[in-house]
């Protein structure tokens, strides 16, 4: 195996409470509680969970958006040379972060509306000093064609777009200092199913061409085994399971992931009741507060009392096969459900 | 397409994307496309009939400040005492007492009576004297934007030291119409110098307080809500008499702009504060920050502009309320005082019944400030509404 393009080691986000009139801090919100994650160069990695899992905050910490409370965030530029994103200075961050470049969920916030595509995808070039004048509007021209926008929209203002063009140009601004690792933060789940393929399909052609590695965040296990070729599931700040999309998919190994397989909508008729429905109680835990032993074992099924609920430290990730990994006490008496593969 | 799951990999060639061409290049969506937002604020701020009335009666009323010299047929403090309490004069077009038709602007002399017992003046238009009115007439020299040395009035009697009371004479013999000409220099700059001294102490506040944020700004906003908790008219008075006698004229106009000014910054402060906290987490913000803008250009290119219009809306809202300040001020006798005119001097003559009954006239620049304030609303209320254009 190639060396990570990213690797993450213990990574803790927490964000204070606080509380009164004074404000005093009276406790923390673990956001992100001893992640570990490797992306491999080349490969679109999923990163799935419900909302408030923290998935938004460790990608955010890697575009260093957010400075992480603890833990390395290992980045492997094109020599090869290793630099820890949590403690570089603001002048290599802002080199490094020519690098790794985020897409936003929101095509309607994340563009100045009082900018034109091409101030707005031009920012950047002007930023970092790497193209001026018509040489910048040549690039800029060249990259809206690349993502499929006429270069004839460069002085319009973003208010004259629709959702998935505006994403678009999102793309088109994360791209154009031709980056290496593009952290994308739930891109399509503000738009339009029909859409969200025609941008998928953007994304995935992009890859190819310019040799991009994707971190890609979303809560859509659908969207997420169309794109990814591995998957990482995360409940309340930590890890649970990280796999390869197939075998993610077929052969969950922690009931968590069963729990969100079996929520994804099957829209072949005969699969309809096929298989049976996991429906966990409605509240997340406080992550201020997280339950002792496992944390999921306040909705797990299969929770054991005495086994997963003894307090201590949560299971770590452990090797259940080849490239899978799960972080359940119980993963091998279990036999979990998956998706079954489509019947061709 | 909505069959998204059965999409695995190994992938197949993907549709075109949508197309270019798909997008129907008219006209109208090129134009609006293109438009800058000052000139989308602008049409939607066409579109509001009574802001574009409002707008016009301002612009009007700021011609008149400029050009009261040349606009009002006499300077502010030319009087003549025999002419107390005038009543308007009719100003005629055609003269047909000689039985045929002479055109030519006129107004009649004055016969004045003293009652015996209680000595009170009354006058009567006389219509055997006829005081000859033109246009562009010489008169007494003033200065254009006090630069411009001139002597000509946009109108006036032909001989200069013949009475001509238009609106009416004041309680001294002052032609009330030119007096409420100049007194719109005043009032109306008194508002604009006003506004400009609380909109850079309430940029610069509110926006330490909203970028910066945690204890500077609770400092500055316990500061603001202190400002704002003390009952202003009050504050006015006791700054305003604590004004030194011998100060002249432009000293009490700029002290007593400053009194206003310091209360009217911490609506300003307010909003501009409330902007930046709203801008700091907005995405395109934090992504102007990815894109590797320096503080300053975030602040200055991709904040800014995103509130500018609201300012403008809210500047132009603070107009009025200087304006009535100053006018509620002089009219107590403690804000600006003669020789200077502004519109509440020249009310402090209408403070007593007697002459208001005399004399109902000297109630017309109350009328002036009901105006220029309603305009100024109008206009900000417009701008306020076309300030986000993008807002649906």
């Amino acid at each position: 195996m190639t060396a990570p393009i990213l690797e993450v080691q213990d990574l803790h986000v927490r964000f204070p409470v606080k509380r009164g009139l004074f404000g005093r801090t009276v406790g923390h919100v673990r956001a992100v509680d001893g992640v570990d994650l490797a992306i491999q160069p080349g490969e679109t990695l999923g990163l799935v969970g419900e909302s408030g899992c923290g998935k938004t905050t460790l990608g955010r910490s890697i575009a260093r958006i957010i400075s992480p409370t603890a833990g390395l965030i290992r980045y492997r530029d094109a020599a090869g040379d290793e630099v820890d994103l949590t403690t570089a200075r603001n002048r290599d961050l802002r080199e490094l972060q020519r690098q790794i470049r985020v897409v936003f969920q929101d095509p309607f916030s994340s563009l100045n509306p009082r900018m034109t595509l091409l101030q707005v995808i031009g920012e950047p070039l002007r930023n970092h000093n790497v193209a001026t004048g018509s040489e910048l509007e040549d690039r800029v021209a060249g990259m809206l064609s690349r993502v499929g926008l006429s270069p004839k929209y460069l002085h319009r203002y973003p208010h004259a777009f629709s959702g998935g063009e505006r994403q678009r140009v999102n793309i088109a601004r994360a791209l154009i200092l031709e980056p290496r690792l593009v952290i994308a933060d739930e891109p399509v789940s503000a738009l339009d199913v029909s859409v969200r393929a025609q941008i998928l399909n953007l994304l995935r052609d992009l890859q190819e061409e310019l040799g991009l590695t994707y971190l890609f965040i979303s809560h859509d296990l659908s969207v997420v085994e169309s794109v990814c070729d591995r998957v990482a599931v995360m409940y309340l700040g930590r890890m649970v399971e990280v796999a390869p999309t197939d075998e993610l998919y077929t052969r969950p190994r922690h009931p968590y992931t069963e729990a969100l397989l079996s929520a994804v909508p099957r829209p072949d008729p005969r699969l309809r009741d096929a298989g049976r429905r996991i429906r966990l109680a409605d509240d997340l835990p406080d992550p201020a507060d997280p339950p002792p032993g496992c944390t999921f074992h306040t909705r797990c099924a299969y929770a054991v009392p005495g086994s997963c609920d003894v307090p201590g430290g949560a299971p770590a990730l452990e090797r259940t096969g080849p490239g899978h990994r799960a972080a359940c006490l119980r993963t091998d008496d279990l036999s979990l459900a998956g998706i079954e593969p489509d019947p061709v | 397409m909505t069959d998204l799951t059965s999409q695995a990999p190994p992938r197949e060639p993907d549709p075109p994307p949508e197309s270019p061409a798909a997008v129907p290049e008219t006209p109208g969506r090129r134009s609006r496309g293109t438009a800058s937002q000052r000139r989308l604020v602008w049409w939607r701020f066409k579109q509001h009939r009574l802001a574009m009335a409002g707008l016009i009666v301002t612009a009007g009323i700021y011609v008149v400040a400029v050009f009261a010299g040349f606009l009002a047929p006499f300077s502010s403090s030319t009087f003549d005492p025999e002419y107390t309490y005038a009543p308007p004069q009719r100003l005629h077009v055609v003269d047909r007492s000689g039985g045929d038709w002479d055109w030519g602007l006129f107004v009649h002399g004055y016969r004045s009576t003293v009652d015996d017992e209680t000595l009170e003046l009354t006058f009567e238009p006389d219509e055997s004297q006829k005081i000859d009115v033109g246009l562009f007439v010489k008169g007494e020299e003033y200065e254009i934007l006090g630069l411009i040395p001139w002597d000509r009035h946009l109108i006036g009697p032909t001989n200069p030291d013949d009475p001509m009371y238009l609106l009416g004479g004041t309680r001294t013999g002052h032609d009330l119409l030119s007096r409420m000409i100049h007194g719109t220099t005043v009032s109306m700059s008194i508002g604009l110098v006003g506004v400009a001294m609380a909109f850079v102490l309430g940029v610069t506040l509110g926006g330490i307080s909203g970028y910066v944020g945690g204890r500077t700004d609770l400092a500055i906003q316990r500061l603001v809500e202190f400002f704002m908790s003390v009952p202003s008219i009050p504050l006015w008075l006791g700054l305003a008499a604590a004004l030194p006698p011998e100060w002249g004229p432009m000293q009490r106009y700029f002290a007593i702009t400053t009194i206003l000014a310091a209360i009217a910054w911490t609506d300003l402060a307010r909003v501009v504060r409330g902007r930046f906290l709203s801008l700091r987490n907005e995405e395109f913000v934090t992504s102007a920050r990815l894109d590797g803008s320096s503080r300053q250009r975030v602040i200055f290119r991709h904040m800014m502009p995103s509130f500018s219009s609201h300012l403008i809306a809210s500047v132009t809202l603070s107009v009025p309320g200087m304006i009535l300040a100053e006018t509620s001020l002089s009219f107590l006798g403690l804000g600006l005082q003669a020789p200077v005119v502004s519109w509440g001097v020249l009310l402090q003559d209408a403070q007593n019944i007697r002459a208001m009954a005399t004399a109902p006239w000297l109630l017309l620049p109350g009328l002036c400030v009901i105006v220029s304030v309603l305009a100024l609303n109008f206009v900000g209320d417009g701008l306020r509404d076309a300030a986000d254009p993008y807002k649906r």
